[in-house]
Order: structure tokens, then C-alpha cells, then sequence
């Protein structure tokens, strides 16, 4: 015999799953306790929400479903921001949660939260269990919804008593049959050929590449695609990190908050190849009057984001992997016409930035620009959200690293959880966070996870005593009426840091702050370093 | 634009909120929706009419095919299918104009199925357009009750949904 809470380890490992991030309650307790017996490494966050953050954080960096544990009620529902938030980023996340005893649901008994209902808009599926048989099948299930088409979370609800009931012996299904959901991963050969038609008629064809292509492992593809044709590549907030941020083919981020280069490219371009992206308000700010401009060819493995914001030319539905794969195939030795090569080299000369500083402060694009030459070339940055992460998105010139920041839902505090889960699953590579004081003091009980595990982060603190995002557009447009975006009387940041354990410095030039970044990437402790930055100091080049 | 959607769905708990769910969250309007049991106990038929435009109808389609216990999706095209709404209309009816309502009734080929001292009802089972003419035939004397299934819808011929 066995009981519910064996058998959901079993199927963990079964799932090759080595590290979970949760915390504890009574409605999942029976699961824990089996969990105490087993080899799965469980990583105990401060707040419901940073285990999901943190589990993607470990999705993006291992490519494959990061999962997060918590209790019935409050538990749960602490979840959900980051559930939303790995549901907008298309991240796969496996979420379980405890639940009170089946025969009381609905009761309103202690710690009750209806969570299936309250996740079903972020979530790409949720069950909650009502047999403990079912319970291999679920995680079966599970895990494949959650990885294949396109990522994100699924959410497993299980009430106590299932979690206690004992079946007869544990089977985990071999395979999956869900009669509505097969994914069309080929990639329509007759579309490809349309596709590429279209491309050898282009005169300044571009590819706008978003998270899709990172998520489906297809980078190198579409590198190779870009460098075969010599198509210029623009990125999303979630596609950076496709190509080397130096890579001369390469303009940048494209969108409200990007880079002049890759806008004016968009504004130029007769054919946009947008791969892996949805082309959200944030990259496209007018898309009717882009699909006026433009031809635009999009290739997702989600059929319901190809027309929803942009109306396309020719649709691809598959995989970027098989796309590309039959896109270069077909496209032979096509190279793209001269003069738009010429006119890519000219606007990405034209438009270099000039950067103004402050004395007595650092300047924090310069920073995250020399940072990325100080890290080695595998590192992984979290960006949280705020001017940090344009800071950091646009100026962090990633070699073969990656960049963790959520691009969709936008979620403050999300790069400690991040930087914790990417630091368990890839624990050789730099981790290092980027932040804002208003971000930081979202997630910092974390810092009592990094100390306790012991982990390797370095934490950097762009501190300017402002929600600087929010101040910058009530500049722009609240006529400069600064409500509700002023830290004052926040605590010593430094001080803090010491009393969690963790070694910690302001300073208030790029030069000290160099000095410091070089010393802790040499050791292998947590550190967090305060940057001291002028409150005018702009999101944007 | 209205049109008629068929949905194949597996019998279980919960999917008609993920649908319901889905209109009012992407701002879809539905006319009707109606759900029941197929001949394979496992899975339910659904037939939403809606209104909205191209647009609106191709992202339906999408958003409804991305719920995972949503088998199979199908827009019914106009003329090739049959439909029908079941409607019991409550009229107020006194002894004298009763005479009167049977006759319409009896024109429009509605079932009595109640008579009372004030009250009659009739039992119609058509297209909405039609029950929409023997609403209007009935609204002078006074409806006092209508139920309606909303609409259910079968292709014609050999055609079928899988």
C-alpha cells in the first residue's frame, strides 16, 4: 500500500525533479512529510509568491518545469502573482498546492481558497483531485501540459484526505493522451514556402525575435538563420540574450522602452519576421499602423497569438526549432539586397548613446554596460522591474548568458526569487541580480534563503530613493506631481544586508563600484552592493 | 455578425466556467449557450451563438481550442445546419381570450402544455427567429413567463463535428 503523499514524490522523481521550492502548512503536510524522506532538495522561501518566482527562475535557467509548493488558503493564494506572472512570461511551472479535506470544500473552513477557480485566468491548466488514483495520471499530465506548445503553469490542487489515502501500488503512466490537447509543432511546409517568397521579394527585411525562440531552445537556429541571410534581428524584453548583445547583425530591444536603432529599424523595415514574440503593447505601441507599413510573417506555437495583436500576412504555426530548421532549408544561399545592409550599419552607427552623468552618484547604464565585461560570458542577470530592468536590458551586452527578467506581467521583486532558482539549477554559473531599492524591499526576506542555502548571488541595489519608473511618467505626464513615489526614510540598505549574514557596501561612483564588483566575483558569497543613483536619471538613451 | 459555434468538450468538472470564464474575461458577448451530454458519456456538447465580428470570432475560436478539455471547435456555416431553441412562454389568459391563444398556438405549431384560470402555456420548440414570432403573437395578451434552452445545433447531412 501507499499513500497520496508518496506517490506525489514518486511522481516528482519520476519527473526527474531534483530541487522544489515551497512552504509549508497544514493542508500539505502529509505531502512534506513524505518529502522529508526523499532526495529531492527542497528550498524553503520566505513567501509563497517567491517560491513561484524562484521555480521559474530554475525553469528558465534548466529548460524544463520548475516547481513550487504551498499550503491551502493564504498559501495558495500568496501564489498567484507569481503563477500570473510565469502565465504572461510563458514559463513552465508546475504548482502544488494542499487543500482542505475533500468532503468539507465549499464549506468556508479554515484555510480554504478556492484556488483552481482563482488561478484559472493564469493558469494553462489546473486540476484538483479528487481521487488519490488519479494522482500519476494528473502529474503526468501535469508536466506535459506545462512544457510543451507553449509553456506555462499548471496548477495541482490536492485536498489533505487524498494526500492520506492509501492505493493498493504506484504506476506512472508511460505516456499522455489529451484528447484537446496536441500541439502542432511541424510548421505548415507550404506556409514556409509562402514565407519565403515573401522574404526574397523584401527590399529591408528584419526578424523581431521574442521569448519563444529562448524558451524553445532554438537560439542557435535563428542565429544561424539571421547570419546565413544576413536579416538584421531586433529583440523583445523577453527575447534578449537571442543573439550576442554585440553580434553586428543584432539592434537591440525594440519597443517603447528600447533602443532608437531597432524602433527606426521597425519603422523602416517591409517585412517583419516575428518569431517566439506576441507583440505586445509594451514592443508595438500601433500595431494597425505596422501592418499597414509592413508585411509581417509570424511564427508561434500558439495559434491564438498569431493575428490577436497583429494582423499577419503569413501565419506559421510549429515550433521555432522545426520553422527555422525548414526556413533555412528553403531559403538556400539568399542573402538580404545590399543597400539595407548598408542602411542597418548606418543606423546602428548613427544612433549610439550619449550618456549623461552625476557626480557623486553612479551611473547606472555605464555600470550594468562594464558589468556585463566583468562577469563571465555564461552569466545569468535578474532584472526586476522598474528603470532597472531598461537599464539593464538595454545595456547589459550579454555574450552567451541569459536574461532573466519578466517582460509580460512585470512583477516587482521578482529577480531575487529568480536569481535563486537560476542559481540552483545552473549553480556553476554567475548569478547576479539587478534591482531598485523599491523592488528590492518587495523580495528582501529572500536574503534569508540565499544565506541559509548558502548561495552564490551577488545583489546589486540601484538605489535612488524613488519608484523611479512611476516618478518618470508622472514627470512626463502628471505634471511632475510625485504622488506616492518617494522612499524617504528608508532603511540602511547596507545594515540590513549585514543582519541577514550577507556582506554589503554602498558607494556612490562607478569607479568604487567597479572596485567592489571585481573583488565579489572572485569569492563565492552573497553580496550586496548599494548603488547610490540621481534620481534624474533616465529610463531611456 | 452572429454565428453559431459547436464545441466538443470532456465531461468534467469545471469546463463550463473555464468557457464561461474566457467570454467575460476576453470581453466576448455570447447570444446563448447551451451544454449536454453526447452519445460517449465522456464528453459534452456545447453550442454557443455569439455575436461579434471577424476579429472577434477567429480569437474566440483560438481561446476556446487553448482550454485543454476543449476537444474540438467548429464554426457552423449558415444554411447547412439545423437549429433549435426550446421555449415554454407563460401567457396571461383568461377564459374568454383563450380561444384567441390556442388559435396561435395552433398556427405556429406550439404545444399547450398548461392551462390554469389566468394562465396558459405553450411549449415551442424552433429557431429563434421563429419563437421571436410567437413572442410578439403572444406579448398583447401578456407574457408573464418565458425559459428558454438557447439554441442547440446539428449539421445537416452526412457532416459531423469529429
Amino acid at each position: 500500500m501507499i499513500n497520496g503523499a508518496d506517490i506525489m514524490v514518486k511522481c516528482l522523481q519520476a519527473e526527474g525533479v531534483d530541487t522544489v521550492f515551497g512552504y509549508p502548512g497544514a493542508a500539505i503536510c502529509p505531502f512534506y512529510d513524505s518529502l522529508y524522506d526523499s532526495d529531492i532538495q527542497h528550498i524553503l522561501v520566505r513567501q509563497e509568491q517567491n517560491a513561484a518566482h524562484a521555480a521559474s527562475g530554475y525553469a528558465r535557467a534548466k529548460m524544463r518545469p520548475g516547481v513550487c509548493i504551498a499550503t491551502s488558503g493564504p498559501g495558495a493564494t500568496n501564489l498567484i502573482t507569481g503563477i500570473a506572472t510565469a502565465y504572461m512570461d510563458s514559463i513552465p511551472l508546475i504548482a502544488i498546492t494542499g487543500q482542505v479535506r475533500s468532503d468539507l470544500l465549499g464549506r468556508d473552513v479554515f484555510q480554504e481558497a478556492d484556488i483552481t477557480g482563482a488561478c484559472e485566468p493564469f493558469t494553462k491548466h489546473s486540476y484538483l483531485v479528487s481521487k488519490t488514483e488519479d494522482l500519476p495520471r494528473v502529474f503526468k499530465e501535469a508536466f506535459h501540459i506545462a512544457s510543451t506548445g507553449r509553456p506555462g503553469p499548471v496548477l495541482i490542487d490536492i485536498p489533505i484526505d487524498i494526500q492520506q489515502n492509501e492505493i493498493e501500488e504506484f504506476v506512472y503512466p508511460e505516456d499522455v493522451n489529451i484528447k484537446g490537447y496536441k500541439p502542432n509543432t511541424k510548421g505548415h511546409q507550404i506556409q514556409v514556402k509562402r514565407a519565403v517568397e515573401l522574404i526574397q521579394k523584401a527590399k529591408r527585411p528584419i526578424i523581431v525575435s521574442g521569448g519563444g525562440v529562448l524558451s524553445s531552445g532554438a537560439k542557435l537556429k535563428l542565429q544561424k538563420f539571421a547570419e546565413n541571410t544576413q536579416i538584421p534581428v531586433l529583440s523583445t524584453m523577453m527575447g534578449i540574450g537571442v543573439m550576442p548583445s554585440d553580434h553586428p547583425l543584432y539592434l537591440g530591444m525594440l519597443g517603447s522602452h528600447g533602443r532608437r536603432c531597432a524602433n527606426k529599424a521597425l519603422h523602416t523595415t517591409d517585412l517583419a519576421i516575428v518569431c517566439g514574440a506576441r507583440l505586445g503593447d509594451r514592443a508595438i505601441a500601433a500595431p494597425d499602423q505596422m501592418s499597414e507599413r509592413t508585411k509581417i510573417i509570424h511564427i508561434d506555437i500558439d495559434p491564438a497569438e498569431i493575428g490577436k495583436n497583429v494582423k499577419v500576412d503569413i501565419p506559421i504555426v510549429g515550433d521555432m526549432n522545426n520553422v527555422l530548421k525548414k526556413l533555412t532549408e528553403e531559403i538556400g544561399d539568399y542573402k538580404i539586397p545590399e543597400d539595407w545592409d548598408v542602411q542597418v550599419k548606418d543606423l546602428k552607427a548613427h544612433y549610439q548613446s550619449k550618456i549623461s552623468t552625476f557626480d557623486g552618484f553612479v551611473e547606472p547604464r555605464t555600470l550594468i554596460g562594464k558589468l556585463s565585461s566583468m562577469l563571465k560570458a555564461k552569466a545569468i542577470l535578474c532584472a526586476d522591474v522598474g528603470q532597472n530592468q531598461i537599464w539593464c536590458a538595454n545595456n547589459f551586452r550579454i555574450r552567451e548568458g541569459r536574461f532573466f527578467t519578466t517582460g509580460g506581467m512585470g512583477t516587482m521583486g521578482y529577480s531575487i526569487p529568480a536569481a535563486i532558482g537560476a542559481k540552483l539549477g545552473l549553480k556553476k554559473r554567475d548569478v547576479v541580480v539587478v534591482c531598485g531599492d523599491g523592488s528590492f524591499q518587495m523580495s528582501l526576506n529572500e536574503l534569508s534563503t540565499i544565506k541559509q542555502y548558502g548561495l552564490n548571488i551577488k545583489i546589486i541595489v540601484m538605489r535612488n530613493y524613488r519608484l523611479g519608473m512611476v516618478r518618470e511618467l508622472q514627470d512626463m505626464h502628471y505634471d511632475k506631481r510625485h504622488s506616492a513615489t518617494i522612499l524617504n526614510e528608508e532603511p540602511d540598505i547596507v545594515a540590513l544586508a549585514k543582519a541577514y549574514g550577507i556582506d554589503s557596501v554602498e558607494v556612490s561612483s562607478n569607479e568604487d563600484a567597479e572596485k567592489y564588483i571585481g573583488k565579489i566575483v572572485e569569492n563565492d558569497q552573497p553580496f550586496v552592493l548599494v548603488c547610490r543613483v540621481h534620481p534624474d536619471t533616465p529610463s531611456i538613451l | 455578425m452572429k454565428y453559431t459555434l459547436s464545441i466538443l468538450v470532456e465531461n468534467q468538472a469545471g469546463v463550463l466556467s473555464k468557457i464561461s470564464g474566457l467570454f467575460s474575461r476576453r470581453g466576448f458577448n455570447i447570444d446563448s449557450l447551451a451544454v449536454g451530454i453526447t452519445g460517449d458519456p465522456t464528453v459534452s456538447r456545447i453550442t454557443i451563438v455569439a455575436n461579434g465580428d471577424e476579429y472577434v470570432e477567429e480569437q474566440l475560436e483560438k481561446q476556446l481550442n487553448k482550454l485543454i478539455p476543449v476537444i474540438k471547435v467548429k464554426r457552423l456555416i449558415e444554411g447547412e445546419f439545423i437549429s433549435r431553441e426550446l421555449s415554454l412562454i407563460k401567457v396571461h389568459c383568461p377564459a374568454a381570450k383563450r380561444f384567441e391563444v390556442i388559435k396561435i398556438a395552433e398556427l405556429m405549431q406550439a404545444k399547450v402544455v398548461d392551462v390554469a384560470a389566468t394562465t396558459i402555456t405553450l411549449e415551442y420548440c424552433e429557431t429563434v427567429e421563429k419563437a421571436a414570432t410567437l413572442i410578439d403573437l403572444l406579448r398583447p395578451y401578456g407574457i408573464r413567463e418565458i425559459v428558454r434552452t438557447g439554441t442547440v445545433a446539428i449539421e445537416k447531412g452526412k457532416a459531423e463535428i469529429v
